[in-house]
C-alpha cells in the first residue's frame, strides 16, 4: 500500500481522571473513509481533537503526510473538521463562513469568490451565499459546515458525528451524499460515529473503538462477518453470544460446551482455542437454520419457543434446552408452518459462526 | 383587551401619580416665573430659566463638558479592561474553572456591591495619599473602578452562552488564537460590550457621591453642580436642567424602542420569507 496519510503512533491521553486513550496506533491510507466506531465515551472525538490540534496527547505522535505535527497548534495543521454542531459563525453568511479559512490564509477576493462558489455548487446550496446561518434548515446547516471545511482542501477531513442531529431520513441521504462527495473530492476523511449501521453503510474500513483502545481493524464485511473480540461481535449488528468453554478439539473442527448444550465450532487463524478455555460463538440470527430435517449436518436439536412478526422478518426464539436460547430471523417469504412448541431440527454453516475469546463480563 | 376593574384602574393611577407628580412639578417649575429663592408660588409662564442656563456664567455648562468627558473616558477604559478580562476568564473556564477564577471573578464585581460612600472615601484617601492631584484623574480612575463590573459582567455572561466549537471551528480553519479574538469573540460580543458600556454610562453621568468625596479643587461634575446649587434654595434653572435631561433620557428610551421593535418587525419578516420559500 501505499504511504500513510496519517499515521497515529502510541497515542495516550490522559485528563487527570485515568486514561482516555492507551497506546492508540492506527494508519490512514490517502483516499479512505476511515471510520472511528465506539460507544460514548471510548475516546473517539478525543483522538479527533488530538488529530485537529485542538486537544495534546498526554504520549504518543501524530503524523500527517510524513511530518510530525504532534507540537502544532490546529491553525498550523492541513486538516479541516466538520463539527458535531457545526459551529458555523452565527455573525457572518454562508459565503462569509465558506471563506472564512481561505480569508485567513490571504487568498484574493476573487479567488476567494471562485472557490467558495465551487464548494456551495458541490453541497447544492447555489443561491444561499447571502443566508446567514439561522435562515437555515439543520441539512443546510450541515452542508455550510462540509462546504467550509472542504474549501480548504485538507490533506485528512475530518467528522465529528456530523449527522448525529438530523432526522432519520435525513441521516440516510446524507449517508448517500458524503459518500459520493468523498469519491468525488478523492479527499481522505476520518469519520466519527457511535451508530454501527452508519459506519458499515459508509466506510472503507472501521475502527472499533472501546474504552480507549483498538478491538479491531477491517472493511465493513471483516468487522461484520468475522469479529475478532467479543466486544467487536457485540457492537456490530445483532449477535447470538454463546459464552462456554472448549471440550474437545480435533482436525474437524472443536466443540464448545454451553450451560450444558454441545456446539460444533471451527477455531480461525487468530484464535484457536485449547480445551479447557474459554471462547464465545457469534451466530449472526439471519444464519440459523431449522426445520424437520438436520440443517448443515449438524444433529443439534430444539423447541420453538415463541415467534414473531416484525416488518417483512420472523423472528422466532428456540430453546435448545436449558438456558440456552438462539434469535433466529428468517424472511417474512420463507415463513415456517412449526407451531410454537415443535421440536426442529437447528443449524448453522460453521464458517459463518466465529469463535472469539471470552473476555470477563465488566470488560464489555 | 383584559377589562380593568374600577378598583385597579385606581390604584395603578395612585401608583402612577405618586410615581411621576415630583417630576412633574420640576417641570411646571422650570416654566414658572416666580423669582423667589424657594417658589411655591405659580406665578406665570417664562421661559426665562432655559435662556439663563445657557449664557454661560451659570456654571452649568462647563460642568456638563466634564461630566460628559469624564464618562467617555470611563466608559471606553472599563469596555477595553471589562472585556479583555471577561475574555480571558472564559478561555480557562473548559469545563473546570479553579479556586483562583472563582475569586477572581468575585473579585471583578465587587465594586457594584460596595457601598458607594466607603469606596468614595477609600479612593479620597489613597488619591490624597498617592499625591493624584487632577481633578479629571481622579474622577476617571474611579469612575472606572465602578464602571467595570458592567462590562464585565455582560461580557462574562455572553460568553458563557456561546458554543466553545465556535472558537476551535476558527482554529482549524486556520486562524491564530489573537485572529479568533478579533474575528470572533469581539463581533458575537459586540452587544454584550454595547449595553455594558451604556450602562456604565449611565452610571457614570448619574454618580454623585463617590465624585463628591474624590473630586478636589474647581467645579465638579453635573450631579455635584446641581446638588450645589440647590443648598440654598431650589434655583428655578435646576428645574429648567432637569427637564431638559428627561427630555434627552425620554428620547433615547423612546428611539431605541423604536429601533429594536423595527429590528424584531424585520426578523419576523424573515422569517416569514424563510417558511415561504
Amino acid at each position: 500500500m501505499a504511504e500513510p496519510v496519517l499515521r497515529l503512533d502510541g497515542l495516550c491521553k490522559d485528563y487527570g481522571e485515568g486514561l482516555v486513550l492507551s497506546g492508540l496506533s492506527l494508519d490512514v491510507y490517502p483516499g479512505e473513509f476511515l471510520t472511528l466506531l465506539g460507544p460514548s465515551g471510548c475516546g473517539k472525538t478525543t483522538t479527533l481533537r488530538i488529530i485537529a490540534g485542538l486537544e495534546r496527547p498526554t504520549a504518543g505522535r501524530v503524523v500527517i503526510d510524513g511530518a510530525d505535527v504532534t507540537g502544532l497548534p490546529p491553525e498550523k495543521r492541513p486538516v479541516n473538521t466538520v463539527f458535531q454542531n457545526y459551529a458555523l459563525f452565527p455573525h457572518m453568511n454562508v459565503f462569509q463562513n465558506i471563506a472564512y479559512g481561505l480569508k485567513v490564509l490571504g487568498i484574493s477576493k476573487s479567488e476567494q469568490k471562485e472557490r467558495v462558489m465551487a464548494a456551495l455548487s458541490l453541497v447544492r446550496l447555489t443561491g444561499f451565499e447571502r443566508r446567514m446561518p439561522s435562515q437555515l434548515s439543520g441539512g443546510q446547516r450541515q452542508r455550510v459546515a462540509i462546504a467550509r471545511a472542504v474549501v480548504l482542501q485538507p490533506k485528512v477531513l475530518l467528522l465529528d458525528e456530523p449527522l448525529g442531529a438530523l432526522d432519520l431520513k435525513l441521516r440516510q441521504e446524507m449517508q448517500q451524499e458524503l459518500k459520493s462527495l468523498q469519491q468525488k473530492l478523492g479527499i481522505t476523511f476520518v469519520y466519527i460515529t457511535h451508530d454501527q449501521e452508519e459506519a458499515l453503510n459508509m466506510s472503507s474500513r472501521i475502527v472499533i473503538l472501546n474504552a480507549g483502545h483498538i478491538e479491531q481493524i477491517g472493511t465493513p464485511e471483516e468487522v461484520y462477518e468475522c469479529p475478532l473480540t467479543l466486544f467487536a461481535a457485540d457492537f456490530i449488528g445483532q449477535n447470538n453470544l454463546l459464552h462456554g468453554t472448549v471440550t474437545a478439539v480435533s482436525p474437524e473442527g472443536l466443540s464448545l460446551e454451553v450451560n450444558g448444550v454441545t456446539l460444533p465450532a471451527l477455531p480461525n487463524e487468530v484464535f484457536s482455542p485449547a480445551v479447557g478455555e474459554r471462547a464465545a460463538l457469534c451466530l449472526r440470527p439471519q444464519r440459523i437454520r431449522y426445520g424437520r430435517e438436520p440443517q448443515h449436518g449438524m444433529t443439534l436439536k430444539g423447541t420453538i419457543r415463541s415467534k414473531e412478526y416484525v416488518g417483512g422478518m420472523q423472528h422466532t426464539q428456540i430453546a435448545l434446552g436449558g438456558e440456552v436460547v438462539l434469535n433466529a430471523v428468517t424472511q417474512s417469504a420463507e415463513l415456517d408452518s412449526y407451531p410454537v412448541g415443535s421440536e426442529v431440527f437447528v443449524g448453522w454453516n460453521r464458517r459463518h459462526a466465529p469463535l472469539v475469546p471470552d473476555a470477563p463480563k465488566e470488560a464489555v | 383587551m383584559k377589562k380593568h376593574s374600577f378598583g385597579s384602574l385606581l390604584f395603578i393611577g395612585l401608583v402612577l401619580l405618586v410615581m411621576y407628580l415630583p417630576i412633574a412639578v420640576v417641570i411646571v417649575y422650570s416654566f414658572n416665573a416666580n423669582t423667589a429663592r424657594i417658589p411655591i408660588d405659580f406665578t406665570g409662564w417664562t421661559t426665562d430659566w432655559y435662556a439663563k442656563l445657557f449664557e454661560g456664567r451659570s456654571g452649568f455648562g462647563d460642568a456638563l463638558l466634564l461630566s460628559v468627558r469624564v464618562a467617555l473616558w470611563a466608559v471606553v477604559i472599563s469596555c477595553v479592561i471589562g472585556t479583555l478580562g471577561a475574555i480571558g476568564m472564559a478561555r480557562r473556564v473548559d469545563g473546570k474553572s479553579s479556586r483562583l477564577d472563582t475569586a477572581m471573578e468575585s473579585l471583578m464585581s465587587l465594586p457594584i456591591m460596595i457601598p458607594e460612600i466607603i469606596l468614595g472615601l477609600a479612593f479620597m484617601v489613597v488619591f490624597n495619599a498617592m499625591g493624584i492631584r487632577g481633578n479629571d484623574l481622579r474622577l476617571v480612575l474611579a469612575h472606572v473602578t465602578f464602571c467595570i463590573p458592567y462590562v464585565f459582567l455582560n461580557v462574562k455572561s455572553r460568553l458563557v452562552g456561546m458554543d466553545p466549537a465556535l472558537f476551535d471551528a476558527a482554529r482549524d480553519l486556520g486562524a491564530s488564537p489573537a485572529r479568533v479574538v478579533r474575528d470572533i469573540t469581539l463581533p458575537l460580543c459586540r452587544p454584550a460590550i454595547m449595553s455594558g458600556a451604556f450602562l456604565a454610562l449611565a452610571m457614570s453621568l448619574d454618580d454623585f457621591v463617590i465624585s463628591f468625596f474624590v473630586y478636589g479643587a474647581g467645579e465638579g461634575t453635573l450631579p455635584i453642580k446641581i446638588y450645589s446649587s440647590v443648598k440654598v434654595g431650589v434655583s428655578p434653572q435646576v428645574n429648567a436642567l432637569c427637564t431638559l435631561i428627561m427630555g434627552v433620557v425620554f428620547i433615547a428610551v423612546a428611539l431605541s424602542r423604536y429601533l429594536s421593535s423595527m429590528r424584531a418587525a424585520r426578523q419576523r419578516r424573515l422569517e416569514r420569507q424563510i417558511r415561504a420559500a
